[in-house]
């Protein structure tokens, strides 16, 4: 047993505790917090912790071991830099939706059963909602409501799976699963697309780039290097997400390339990133499984600094697209060069922290003699140097002069970004410390002759490419556009959908009611006032079909005329004779009846 | 007048992009010197890094710009 708590219920709790304290006290609580959980995380040994029981089932909080208390490390220092990054939002709100975000997520890593996961995957998808709608803008709304749907949508298939699962199987551990069957397809879906897999990935570019100037930094670390984490822990190995991951690392270039929104260039950036974690998990081996793990590491605090500097720039001028920005390195210096770092670092440089992490799983690919894989990577190394560490920083703080003159970002935020971009140095410059923590023993060194030069190589001959492009005026001039991606389907599916339900559906339904309601009441009532005479109109109706053209005329004739005088004479007078009769055979049939 | 900043003056943006070519053509020449390590044959040949970049980042902007852009292009109101 151990003395400490659940990562999670740190966050949890001491969000709940937050509208406590005020002012100052208020900071300093919010900045201790992360530090708290940190030293709890020191605390607990590895093993298993914190089991619960429920129903028949046995809840695991705690599974600790090197890859959950990895993610648990960098989860905490990714928290107290964005912390610090929104110190000066005032509504406690958005710090508490933050903090269970980041609660969620750290229950998923240490979770040990299915159940656990799936509450903190939930609880996860709700928190990250209400950090898009706190922008409370009209399109943030719409894009909030769209990424609740969807996620909502991935934690059924995700529920459906584990519910199969744990039917088949009979546990609740969550650990390697396996593509096996339908309860693991459902599953990976589930996992999938909060890893913004191919086709699943359409409200990541919809909803990041709508959130808050701070929320973003959450954003971009906790839903989808959560999914990245539960994808290593059940389906490693699985030949499927080497195809995926490089797909991901490919087809968001393009996108990124023509789009006019830095934020959103930042979210395909990040599909990108994650394809290259994937592949590691498809690979398997110990090496591309440790590059995977790494580039998570790295990932999250160059891609925050990114984030964090577009958060600067929307939280000093508002504006976050390319035709709206450039020149702000004059008013904002310091912002523009740790925007540079994150570029820089992001490309994966020497001595920058991507060239220490990424380079391990393009190698495990080219161990592995996966041809086109490989050439897949290494194009969207190009890729990420064109979107992610040129035109980013460029087109927001140099290109052509905008005219905005704004302040530097407040000190908070440069503090934040500072530590942030001393991180991705020192990891650069440091890689041993970071291998260190990685699940298995690393032999691998990322600082040989050959790979420093043949990865700067490719580098700058990109970027001279960008420089004759540019020069040629062959480089596509930035636009005001929207770009259409996969939300289309459901975006225009929706519109189709109301539309079929407005028009088409509602007019049935509506010939339906009127039919029911009011057509056959009606005429049943009409009928019910003399049934003989309508029996009469009907038997002559019909006689009119078949007879002989010279009788046509005086049917009709005869037809119009019982129309007119309808109902007539309901009284029938009958033969006494013939009534008795009836009463009689009333009465048979009645004995008959009632004998059987 | 308002202030000018480093990027304002012509000859400094000159000088930049001259210290990345000359960066550039030192990495280049550094390609001579070293031994490559390499899993692929087409690693070997000289520059297959430096000219794998250059073609890759050009076929990249051309594709965007004359196939997928035209393709998903749309006015900013699209969806409203």
């Amino acid at each position: 047993m151990t003395n400490s708590f659940p990562p999670a219920l740190v966050f949890i709790i001491g969000a709940l505790l937050l509208p406590v304290f005020r002012g100052k006290l208020k900071s300093i609580y919010l900045l201790a917090l992360p530090f708290i959980g940190f030293a709890n995380l020191l605390n607990t040994p590895e093993g298993i912790h914190w089991t619960v029981s429920f129903l028949d089932y046995n809840l695991i909080l705690g599974k600790v071991d090197k890859l959950s208390i990895f993610f648990g490390y960098i989860y905490h220092l990714i928290t107290f830099i964005a912390l610090l990054f929104s110190l000066h939002v005032k509504e406690d709100s958005q710090h508490i939706a933050a903090l269970f975000y980041g609660g969620s997520a750290l229950g998923i890593v240490f979770a040990g059963d299915l159940m656990t996961l799936f509450i903190f995957w939930e609880t996860m998808a709700f928190s990250a909602t209400y950090l898009v709608w706190a922008r409370r803008t009209k399109e943030s709304s719409a894009a909030g409501l769209r990424y609740l749907l969807v996620h909502i949508f991935g934690g059924l298939c995700l529920l459906a799976g584990i519910i199969i699962h744990v039917y088949q199987t009979g546990s609740l551990e969550f650990g390697y699963i396996g593509l096996e069957g339908l309860a693991s397809w459902l599953i990976l879906i589930g996992f999938g697309l909060n890893c913004a897999f191919p086709g699943l990935h359409a409200w990541l570019p919809d909803a990041y780039p709508q959130t808050t100037a701070t929320g973003g930094v959450f954003m971009w670390t906790f839903t989808t290097k959560t999914a990245v984490y539960v994808l290593a822990r059940a389906f490693p190995g699985a030949e499927i997400l080497i195809w995926v991951g490089a797909t991901m690392t490919v087809f968001p270039i393009f996108f990124a390339v023509v789009e006019n929104d830095l934020r959103k260039v930042l979210s395909y950036s990040l599909i990108n990133q994650l394809g290259y974690m994937v592949v590691g998990i498809g690979i398997g081996t110990q090496l591309s499984l440790n590059g995977t793990v790494s580039h998570v590491f790295a990932h999250i605090l160059y891609k925050a600094l990114l984030v964090m500097s577009m958060g600067a720039v929307i939280y000093r001028t508002g504006k976050s697209k390319c035709t709206e920005l450039g020149g702000l390195y004059k008013s904002m210096p310091l912002t523009s060069i740790f925007c540079i770092v994150g570029a820089v670092s992001i490309s994966a440089f020497p001595l920058f922290s991507g060239f220490v992490t990424k380079s391990m799983v393009v190698e495990s690919a080219a161990m592995g003699g996966m041809t086109v894989i490989w050439f897949m990577l290494l194009f969207a190394s190009v890729g990420v140097l064109e979107h992610a560490g040129i035109k980013v920083p460029f087109h927001a703080f140099f290109s052509h002069d905008s005219g905005i003159r704004t302040k530097e970002a407040p000190v908070h935020m440069l503090i934040a970004m500072g530590i942030t971009a001393f991180l991705c140095i020192f990891i650069g410059v440091f890689p041993r410390l970071l291998y260190g923590l990685l699940p298995f023993p690393v032999d691998f060194e990322p600082y040989t002759a050959s790979h420093v030069v043949t990865t700067t190589q490719l580098l700058l001959f990109g970027a001279l490419a960008y420089v004759f492009l540019l020069r040629s005026g062959i480089f596509p001039a930035e636009m005001r556009a929207k770009n259409l991606d996969a939300d289309w389907f459901y975006r225009k599916g929706a519109k189709a959908f109301m539309w079929v339900v407005n028009n088409p559906m509602t007019k049935f339904g509506s010939w339906v009611s009127r039919t029911v309601f009011d057509v056959i009441p009606s005429s049943l009532g009409w009928a019910s006032r003399n049934p003989l005479a309508v029996l009469k109109i009907a038997s002559d109706t019909v006689l009119l079909q078949f007879a002989v053209p010279e009788k046509r005329e005086a049917i009709q004739a005869r037809i119009k005329k019982e129309k007119e005088i309808y109902p007539g004479d309901i009284i029938k007078h009958w033969p006494i004779g013939t009534i008795v009769l009836m009463v009689i055979l009333f009465l048979l049939v009645y004995l008959i009846i009632v004998m059987q | 007048m308002e202030k000018k900043y480093f990027f304002d003056n012509p000859r400094n943006v000159k000088g930049f992009i001259w210290l990345f070519y000359i960066v550039t053509g030192l990495f280049t020449v550094a390609e001579l010197f070293i031994h490559k390590h390499t899993f692929f044959t087409w690693e070997k040949y000289p520059f297959f890094y430096a000219s794998f970049g250059f073609v890759a980042f050009v076929f990249m902007i051309l594709a965007a710009k004359h196939i997928l852009r035209p393709i998903i292009k749309r006015k900013e109101d699209y969806y409203d």
